[in-house]
């Protein structure tokens, strides 16, 4: 496997299910794979009796890669760096992708120092120019998008911002043949003990992950008004985020709380209610697709970043919608 | 149990603050500047712990250039009890990787049992010297913790981690390098008795010669990843 050029793609999972931000990266990585006349690799990690799921398998990736210790198992950010560190050395592909979650934001810069290359984060972009890979990438609160250009140290490591690198359409490829390797993890690897993962009753779609978020702000007045999002949110399949405040004041939970101090969104779609607009608010979400605000105040400075505005008491509003939504896309 | 506790802190452009930008740079001349916010967790739960056990040492350390010291001069107004501060015109214009070799070596001169930090500066967002400067140290790291609690002994630390939809409860040994986030704590305000103090606490400078820093192999020449663009988003 280490002839020509090879873009690996390592496709997080939890609790054996592909997280969507890994199918976007894989995508990404046929991508490049095709631009830089290279293979592309989906790389996995788990216990040993960790499988490949489908989706990974059938994506249209030339091989995969499945990394099993049972330190692997649950997700361990030490033992993985030194199997992935090992597994990159012997094996040297052009350039590493994953997804920017909270351990692709941490697994990157542990292997990109213990490897000595580089690393760009939370790229939205992604760009090849002859040999030389350029990425793209938000800096000062989304207020300025930064490009980096990669040297020639080998692998070029990136983390991508969920959401951006969607596929157009599911491809149906055929499954690509998945080498098993047990990783052997010095005594370095095996610091870290988990405990216990945890997840939020109830599962509901995170905010990083939905496609559709409405989300409130200060103008919701109070806590009790969020039921008006929730029922939106049920109508269009949405996740409800919240700005800093609203947080703060202990309406909603923190990690609904979308921001330069909360989590950054890349919805299609993301519907602001009662949110004025302030910087910091933004930098969490102004790469949606498609921004709709709903603010009484005709000045705020949401509307500058929405591409549709509605002025008037999002109170009244808000059940129009979810009716008007209900119609529409009830069969 | 007296533990050495490093707080890494960066200076960051206030992020309420309207940006221009000449020539792929952008004109931070005159910009508001503040401690970055997720550094005040890292501080805090610093000063938390020394006041809970009263006998733990605070040090900050930031590498950046002369304006750093009103940073500096924060965190020690916020509790922290010294501060290392390196300054040399050859960090300048480093990547991610190279702040954090000048961090590490500047902290190799120390002692420590614990290295906080933040979980990532707000102007560039790179979310990368925490864990780099794990690795090149040799020590665990675990990022974005929201909750620590630091073992009878000292030696050992148990952490609860953000993941996306939930979160992981981990043990590390210490010495560790944690990232801080959100939602560890409420970091204070400093208190005019506070400010006082600080002006009177030390903050040693440590050049290039002292933490045996090499230009060559080190220095912005070494650079992974280089700019070629800087522009504002595309308009919606
Ligand atoms: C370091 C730092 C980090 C920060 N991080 C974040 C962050 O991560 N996320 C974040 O959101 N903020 C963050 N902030 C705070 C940010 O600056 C703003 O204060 C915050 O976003 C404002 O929240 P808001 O829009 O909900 O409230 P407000 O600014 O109070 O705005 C409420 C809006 O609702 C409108 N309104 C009121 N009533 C109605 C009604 N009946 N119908 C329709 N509209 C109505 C008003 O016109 C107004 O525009 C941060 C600040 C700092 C300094
Ligand atoms: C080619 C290139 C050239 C650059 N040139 C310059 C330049 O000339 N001047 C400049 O200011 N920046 C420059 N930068 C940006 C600089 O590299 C970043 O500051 C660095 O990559 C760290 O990333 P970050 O600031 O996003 O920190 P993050 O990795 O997001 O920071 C995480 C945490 O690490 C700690 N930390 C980060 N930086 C420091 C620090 N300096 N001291 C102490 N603790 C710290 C803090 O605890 C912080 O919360 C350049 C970057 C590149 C790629």
């Amino acid at each position: 496997m280490n002839d020509g050029k090879q873009i690996w793609v390592w496709v997080e999972t939890l609790a054996g299910q592909v997280k969507p931000v890994g199918l976007e990266a894989l995508h990404a990585g046929k991508t490049l794979a095709e631009q830089l006349g290279a293979t592309a690799t989906a790389v996995l990690a788990g216990g040993p009796d960790a499988t490949v799921p489908e989706a990974v398998t059938g994506s249209g990736v030339q091989q995969v890669l499945l990394i099993q210790h049972p330190h692997l198992d649950p997700h361990n950010s030490l033992g993985l760096v030194e199997a992935f560190a090992a597994q990159i050395q012997s094996r040297q592909p052009a350039v590493v992708l994953m997804g920017a979650t909270n351990h692709g934001k941490e697994l990157a810069p542990a292997l990109a120092a213990k490897l000595g290359v580089g690393l760009a984060t939370d790229c939205i972009a992604l760009d090849v120019e002859g040999d030389t890979l350029k990425a793209r990438r938000p800096v000062y609160a989304g207020k300025a998008h930064i490009t980096f250009q990669f040297g020639e140290h080998r692998p070029c490591l990136l983390t991508l911002r969920p959401n951006v690198f969607r596929p157009s359409q599911a491809t149906a490829a055929e499954a690509a043949p998945v080498e098993t390797v047990t990783a052997e993890i010095p005594e370095d690897g095996l610091r870290l003990k988990i405990k216990d993962v945890v997840q939020a009753a109830g599962r509901k779609l995170d905010i990083s992950e939905a496609r559709i978020i409405v989300s409130g702000g200060m103008g919701m007045q109070k806590p009790e008004n969020f039921r008006l999002l929730e029922e939106l949110a049920e109508v269009l399949g949405a996740a409800v985020g919240a700005s800093r405040p609203v947080v703060d004041n202990g309406w909603r939970e923190y990690s609904n709380q979308v921001g330069q101090t909360g989590r950054t969104v890349s919805p299609d779609l993301y519907i602001a209610c009662g949110i004025s607009g302030a910087v910091q608010h933004l930098a969490g979400m102004s790469s949606s697709r498609c921004i709709v605000a709903i603010n009484k105040d005709p000045n705020a400075p949401i509307f500058d970043v929405a591409d549709y505005g509605i002025v008037g008491n999002v109170l009244d509003i808000l059940p129009v919608m979810t009716a008007e939504f209900k119609k529409v896309l009830s069969p | 149990m007296a533990l050495n506790i490093l707080v890494c802190v960066k200076q960051v452009i206030d992020t309420g603050a309207a940006i221009e930008i000449k020539d792929g740079a952008v004109q931070i001349e005159g910009l508001p500047r503040v401690l970055n916010p997720y550094d005040e967790f890292a501080v805090e739960e610093a000063v938390r712990m020394k006041e809970a056990d009263g006998e733990s040492t605070v040090t900050l350390i930031s590498m950046g250039p002369e304006k750093f010291k009103d940073t500096l001069r924060k965190g020690l107004a916020m509790g922290a009890d010294k501060a290392v501060h390196l300054l040399d015109p050859a960090f300048e214009g480093l990547d991610s990787l190279g702040v954090a070799q000048v961090l590490a070596a500047g902290i190799r001169t120390l002692d420590y049992d614990l290295i906080l930090c933040g979980r990532q500066a707000v102007d560039d967002d790179m979310a990368q010297v925490g864990p780099a400067l794990a690795v090149l140290l040799g020590l665990p790291f675990i990022s974005v913790i929201t909750k620590l609690n630091v073992g009878g002994d000292g030696k050992s630390a148990e952490v609860t981690r953000q993941i996306e939809g939930g979160s992981e409860l981990i043990e590390t040994p210490l010495p560790a390098v944690l990232t801080c986030q959100k939602g560890l704590n409420e970091p204070r305000l400093p208190s005019l008795k506070g400010i006082m103090a600080a002006k009177k606490k030390e903050i040693a400078v440590l050049d290039a010669a002292a933490i045996g820093f090499d230009a060559a192999s080190q220095g912005a020449t070494a650079n992974r990843i280089t700019q070629v663009d800087l522009a504002k988003p595309p308009a919606r």
